[in-house]
């Protein structure tokens, strides 16, 4: 089985030395696509199949391809999204901590297909480790010439920033991201225009994801069809899956695209910890929709998901137990959506509270029957269309499903005026 | 008045983008790495600097996590409640801390050198519950490797346990 996004990550963590990175074949996939023309490069990554992993899944190829192909002479800009901070995900962190070179040619590679001379690593600060790794892994890669002036000779200019973040999750949101790269609080912008055409400064701008551009030096040197063998789903490719939660070993692995949730729960994470039974996860991080112990046999790829009514996301699953309160997990969840909302659109900003509160007096005790209505009506008030961006849909996914799936609990809450896990 | 020192530092930051109110977000931090907070002075400070309104950095300060807007202790100990640490005991984390501290959220032990805050998912999830001390991480943690953590940063040998 391929792995080629994390074979050459060390055991104990460590930054794979350039000396290693290359003689294992890196930055030949950045040599590669030096050679083609960017045209040809967006053509044969949207061959590839590669779709976005930092929860869209929009096609990478599709995204690059908005870019207006005419130069005008002005600045372009390709921005790396590492600001990961989807409760339950940490998937980008063992990327960007064990391998920074990898990065930094898929970045390089992404920067030359859309006519990018300058690009940023939008970094969380708590990412220490990550921004040591990449601070030294920039230095060697100037020094070699990956980066800078001419990159490996040729009249490709690349100048690379490190910027580090001082933790917001709206920054994760592309638009929030631009405006914080800026200067400016992280609220959201209209679309249209798209960042392609008006990004940053007002200039067209990609920001990809740090496994999306992971992928690109291994489709440039092997090629799309050795890429899409790597599958086990229509969705091209290998994915981080994630598992956190009461299992025996939580962890991070790459697999097939289309691996199941019982191969990732049962075999990599080794099942339950000990006395506990599943009861439910959420698939992706925080902002999708929980399913139940009858999805086990779901592949984790992004259409299958949501036909079964979840998302795939960012690929790490959280596991809920049945020693562990589904409301409880729920208001933990909500908790962070109401913290982390900017404010900018009125239901976002008054509703999230909102749920936060009737889930603290039925966790509390205090809970009425018709809170778990109110509940129910402010998962509709915000749903797709009915805020300014993607944010509090989200958050109301695990909650709605949660009404769902476990409606016993949340009555329980109400009848026995307490909760039953406590 | 902002020293010589952190004029320079600012100074280069903003060279580095086609708008020099980009530099806002590391002006911020440049700020606390010197003074270890960021008052509403240092907040006019800045505004000042990059030629940017009080208002215009004000939100920037209130608008991230890791900018503090009153002093915090010597150490920072940041505990992640989200999700996959909930589930695994960040509030038995919390409690125990808040106890051994004598603190609640958000305020600073007596000796000044430990401050207690809640903190965003830290993307330690496969190490949950997890916690970092000043940046660095600590994870898999329970009641008796608190202690150790505490113990060994009041001997001055933080981050010994880092992989």
């Amino acid at each position: 089985m391929a792995t080629p996004l994390t074979e050459r990550i060390r055991p104990d963590g460590t930054a794979v030395a350039l000396r290693d990175y290359e003689s294992a074949g890196g930055y030949r996939g950045l040599r590669k696509a030096l050679n083609l023309a960017p045209r040809e490069v967006i053509e044969l990554v949207t061959k590839s199949g590669l779709r976005g992993r930092g929860g869209a899944g929009f096609p990478t190829g599709q995204k690059w391809s908005f870019v207006p192909a005419e130069s005008d002479g002005k600045p372009r800009y390709l921005v790396v999204n590492a600001d990961e901070k989807e409760p339950g995900t940490m998937k980008d962190r063992l990327l960007l901590e064990g391998d920074p070179h990898q990065l930094i040619e898929g970045l390089a590679i992404a920067a030359y297909a859309i006519g990018a001379s300058t690009a940023f690593i939008f970094l969380r600060r708590e990412y220490g480790r990550s921004a040591e790794a990449l601070s030294a892994a920039m230095e060697e890669a100037e020094a070699k010439g990956y980066l800078g002036e001419r990159v490996l000779g040729s009249g490709f200019k690349l100048e690379l920033r490190l910027h580090l973040s001082s933790g917001r999750y709206m920054c994760g949101e592309e638009t929030g991201l631009l405006n914080a790269l800026e200067g400016k609080r992280a609220t959201p912008r209209n679309k249209p225009p798209f960042p392609q055409v008006s990004g940053l400064w007002g200039r067209p701008t990609v920001v990809n994801n740090v496994e999306t551009l992971c992928n690109l030096p291994h489709i440039l040197r092997e090629g799309p069809e050795w890429y899409k063998t790597l599958s086990s789903s229509p969705d091209a490719g290998t994915k981080l899956y994630g598992a956190s939660g009461h299992l025996r070993a939580p962890g991070i692995w790459e697999l097939p695209m289309g691996v199941t949730v019982r191969q990732i729960i049962e075999e990599k994470a080794g099942g339950l910890a000990e006395g506990r039974v599943l009861r439910g996860f959420i698939p992706g991080g925080a902002s999708t929709d929980f399913l139940g112990p009858d999805k086990l046999d779901l592949s984790l790829d992004f259409d299958s998901v949501a036909k079964a009514g979840s998302r795939l996301g960012t690929g790490t699953i959280v596991a809920l137990d049945d020693k562990t309160c589904p409301v409880g997990m729920v208001l933990s969840l909500e908790r962070f959506f109401a913290r982390e909302s900017c404010g900018w659109c009125t239901p976002c900003r008054e509703g999230l509270p909102w749920i936060v509160r009737s889930l603290e007096a039925l966790e509390e005790g205090r809970g009425e029957m018709s809170d778990i209505d109110i509940l129910e009506e402010l998962c509709r008030k915000l749903a797709p269309g009915r805020t300014f961006c993607a944010f509090a849909p989200g958050a109301v996914e695990p909650l709605g499903s949660a009404l769902k799936l476990f409606r016993e609990d949340f009555e329980a809450h109400v009848r026995g005026k307490s909760c039953p896990w406590k | 008045m902002l020293s010589e020192n952190e004029r320079n530092r600012i100074a280069a930051e903003a060279a580095h983008f086609p708008d020099r109110r980009a530099a806002v977000s590391e002006a911020l931090m440049i700020v606390q790495d010197e003074r270890g907070w960021v008052s509403d002075e240092a907040v006019a400070e800045i505004a000042s600097a990059l030629d940017l309104t009080r208002e215009e950095v004000e939100g920037m300060a209130t608008g991230f996590e890791l900018v503090f807007r009153r002093p915090v202790g010597k150490h920072v100990i940041m505990v992640c409640d989200s999700v996959s640490c909930w589930i695994t005991g960040s509030d038995s984390l919390f409690a125990h801390l808040k106890e051994r501290l004598g603190i609640g959220l958000g305020e600073t032990s007596a000796d000044g050198l430990f401050t207690l805050l809640p903190a965003g998912c830290l993307g330690l999830c496969e190490q949950a519950p997890a916690i970092t001390v000043d940046g660095e991480p600590y994870g898999n943690l329970d009641a008796k490797k608190l202690d150790d953590i505490l113990s060994r940063i009041k001997e001055g040998r933080h981050g010994d346990s880092a992989h």
